[in-house]
């Protein structure tokens, strides 16, 4: 028989445990979960403006690394616990089940107000990103359901201090593939240094690359037109574009082991004057600061394959957040993103964190580096501030915007592939065979 | 209420915590997973009943599958004899000494504690040159007058031996540990006894030690299979898979899940079980009949 003692004991740890899978009480004010370790400074900056302005408390919790954050949100999805603002990595089909799921406000009458004030600020490329048009592919409700705080764009970089210890120009960066490899070899020589490093053990950034050079080569109708299943992969212009990394591998200009490479190590690679080009997004103006503050580089567009086809970009919103649908405090959620997107806050992330902005901004406003990309981007806008838009950003592509995503399955292979031609292991054409295998296999699924 | 009730009631109370927590966290995601393994589910939308559909992409379907497990597999093989022949005669030599035992089991026993993530990394530093990795064994041979096997040692045609390796020389503190405490657990009046009968060294090994040890090596032998073919972050940090030469199958499950494809995740993990469990017993068996053959067993 138990003692007396012994059952408050017992009944005390019960209540204890049970206790501790209770939700934990809700503070006053908003709660956003965001993965922006270099952010998090200036984010909260903007929450304390906000706070002396509205009286309104805004708590910024950074998970991090991006895969455990993401791991988080879909978490707390599913356990009711989704903060009133957050943002979702990943596929638009993902987002897409989010908002079917009901936990995503759509924007849309927030953004329409007022004669569409709010939607005109932005640079309509970013808020493309999360819109879904009418009848689209993954069966969401049509709509705007995210806004975004930041442009992303990927690009190529250059090494001035190394163009001008070659005698290169060191104001103007390649405009050809030929070139590209002639520039890199002609550095590798002289100064024995790598003609290009980059992330490539990280897939997407091989498929960002082979997205770009793809439309430049073949046209982005046809591309789509790859994604919908109607051009096969084994085209002969797929084949030229897996070919390219194959002159990369033979031109010798790749650094050792670069299919093993994570962004962060070519960050460091790059920061630290190791190779003379790189392929990064503009999130890398932060980062190089931070590794190396006099590194004099600068961007420049993607060396092209062909002039028949306009080069487009892979970029778009780079960071864009959401409201959660059931928040008790969404009308102030979205009050908050308003605020956050007016001109002034924008302006002060800019300066504070070196990343593009998501609303149309005056890039002479822009850090010097972030300037010439601005306007190689063309985001400057004629009327400033007025509300015309036109086709800012007019270079700009992103998966999340085309009709819809290639099968994860696909891209897995083709990430694969690119890395097995760099490494000697396939032929462009073996690659291409396999990637349109199981494109048609998953498309029988 | 009777005695016995409350006497069942009371050791329940006692055991119930335990209970819960183990059925929330191993047996309610065993059978949740199994589940899963039938179904199209992105860990949001309502999941779709898809039938064998999964397991059908895994094992017929997914090119990449089968060389995933037969990488495991070759990672497993170097495991189960590199790193547990080492581990062995490591632990026989130790057993023989009759000092500084305890150092020795906590100087071998470091790597293990060590995270993969960290051995990943620090092993790429070490093996992979500018602008990766720092070059630091290369470096090595060059200044010992061995510049004849500078090479890269993470390339195409050694990668897989290399990723193999690394995880042996992680692992084998582990296995040398249990080796060490079966071998300690052998009687030494036996091999006392085994001396005045006129056996020598050989002798006493294969008719004592090798006997009563196999049982440990049995579970060295299982262990060994079930946590190399489940090896992940340590590759993942190292090599990044390269390019399928070294990726694993869980490294194909966490990119599955990685990109929402939960049902096919959870059926390659059903798979990868099912194969597991089958060595296991398989092992077991084996490992019977050789104590049976030994006279270990009563036959």
């Amino acid at each position: 028989m138990l003692s007396q003692k012994s059952k408050v004991l017992l009944f005390s740890l019960c209540t204890l445990l049970l206790w501790g899978c209770s939700q934990a009480p809700r503070t006053q004010g908003l709660v956003v979960w965001h993965w922006l370790t270099d952010r998090q400074d200036a984010l909260n900056d903007l929450a304390v403006q906000y706070q002396e302005k509205t009286g309104i408390p805004v708590e910024f919790k950074l998970f991090f690394p991006a895969d455990i954050y993401s791991q988080k949100v879909i978490a707390a999805a599913r356990a009711g616990n989704l903060p009133d603002i957050f943002g979702i990595l990943g596929e638009k089909k993902i987002l897409g089940s989010f908002i079917k799921a009901g936990h995503i406000l759509d924007l849309t009458s927030y953004m329409e107000k007022d004669n569409h004030k709010w939607q005109n600020s932005f640079y309509p490329q970013t808020l493309a990103v999360t819109q879904f048009k009418k009848d689209n592919f993954y069966k969401v409700p049509p709509g705007t359901y995210a806004v975004p705080i930041d442009t992303t764009v990927m690009q190529f970089i250059y090494n001035r201090s190394v163009f001008q210890q070659v005698g290169l120009d060191p104001n103007r960066g390649p405009r050809t593939f030929d070139e590209f490899i002639a520039v890199a070899k002609q550095v590798k020589e002289n100064l024995g240094i790598d003609g290009f490093v980059c992330g490539w053990g990280e897939g997407w950034l091989l498929n960002a690359l082979a997205t770009e050079w793809a439309i430049n080569l073949m046209g982005e109708e046809k591309f789509l037109n790859t994604i919908a299943g109607t051009v096969s992969y084994t085209d002969p212009q797929w084949i030229k574009v897996f070919s390219l990394f194959m002159k990369l591998k033979e031109s010798g200009v790749l650094a050792s082991n670069i299919e093993k490479m994570t962004n962060k190590e070519a960050e460091d690679a790059f920061a630290k004057g190791k190779a003379v080009f790189s392929f990064n997004g503009s999130w890398a103006v932060n980062v190089y600061r931070q590794l190396n503050p006099r590194l004099d580089y600068a961007f420049f567009s993607l060396p092209e394959v062909s002039d028949k086809y306009p080069e487009k970009i892979w970029g778009g919103a780079g960071t864009s957040f959401m409201v959660h649908a059931r928040s008790a405090q969404k009308e102030e959620a979205v009050r908050f993103l308003e605020w956050i997107t007016q001109n002034l806050q924008q302006e002060f992330l800019v300066l504070k964190t070196n990343n593009l902005p998501a609303v149309k901004m005056d890039p002479e406003k822009f850090p010097s580096i972030l300037k010439t990309l601005g306007n190689d981007l063309k985001m400057s806008v004629e009327d400033f501030p007025g509300s015309s838009p036109r086709p800012e950003l007019e270079k700009l592509t992103h998966p999340n915007v085309w009709p819809k995503n290639e099968d994860a399955r696909v891209i897995e292979v083709m990430n694969r592939g690119l890395q097995q031609i760099i490494m000697g292991l396939k032929t462009p054409q073996g690659v291409a065979q396999e990637i349109q295998a199981v494109k048609e296999r998953v498309s029988q699924l | 209420m009777n005695g016995k009730l409350r006497d069942k009631l009371t050791s329940f109370a006692f055991v119930w915590p335990a209970l819960l927590i183990f059925s929330i966290f191993y047996i309610y995601p065993f059978f949740y997973t199994f589940i899963l393994s039938f179904q199209e589910y992105d860990f949001i939308s309502s999941p779709q009943f898809v039938g064998l559909s999964n397991f059908r992409e895994v094992l017929f379907g997914d090119k990449e599958w089968w060389p995933s497990m037969y990488n495991g597999a070759f990672i497993t093989f170097w495991a189960l004899t590199f790193q547990n022949i080492f581990a062995f005669m490591l632990a026989l030599a130790v057993d023989k000494v009759l000092r500084l035992k305890k150092f020795y089991r906590v100087v071998f026993f470091i790597l293990p504690v060590l995270s993969e993530i960290i051995i990943g990394l620090l092993m790429k530093q070490l093996l992979i040159s500018e602008p990766v990795g720092r070059d630091v064994f290369n470096q090595f041979l060059g200044r010992l007058g061995m510049g004849f096997l500078v090479q890269d040692w993470l390339g195409t045609d050694r990668v897989r031996l290399i990723t193999a390796l690394v995880h042996c020389w992680k692992g084998f503190g582990w296995a040398f540990v249990i080796l060490l405490a079966g071998l300690q657990s052998i009687p030494e009046q036996l091999y006392e006894a085994a001396r005045i009968d006129g056996a020598n060294a050989w002798h006493s090994f294969t008719k004592i030690t090798v006997p009563l040890v196999m049982p440990v090596i049995t579970l060295v032998i299982v262990l060994t299979i079930l946590g190399t073919m489940q090896a992940f972050a340590m590759i993942l940090a190292l090599t990044g898979g390269a390019g399928g030469l070294t990726e694993v199958p869980v490294m194909r499950i966490y990119n599955h899940l990685r990109f929402s494809l939960v049902g096919l995740a959870c059926a390659e993990g059903v798979i990868l079980g099912i194969v597991l469990i089958l060595v296991s017993f398989t092992m077991f068996f084996i490992s019977k009949k050789i104590r049976e053959k030994y006279g270990v067993l009563p036959s």
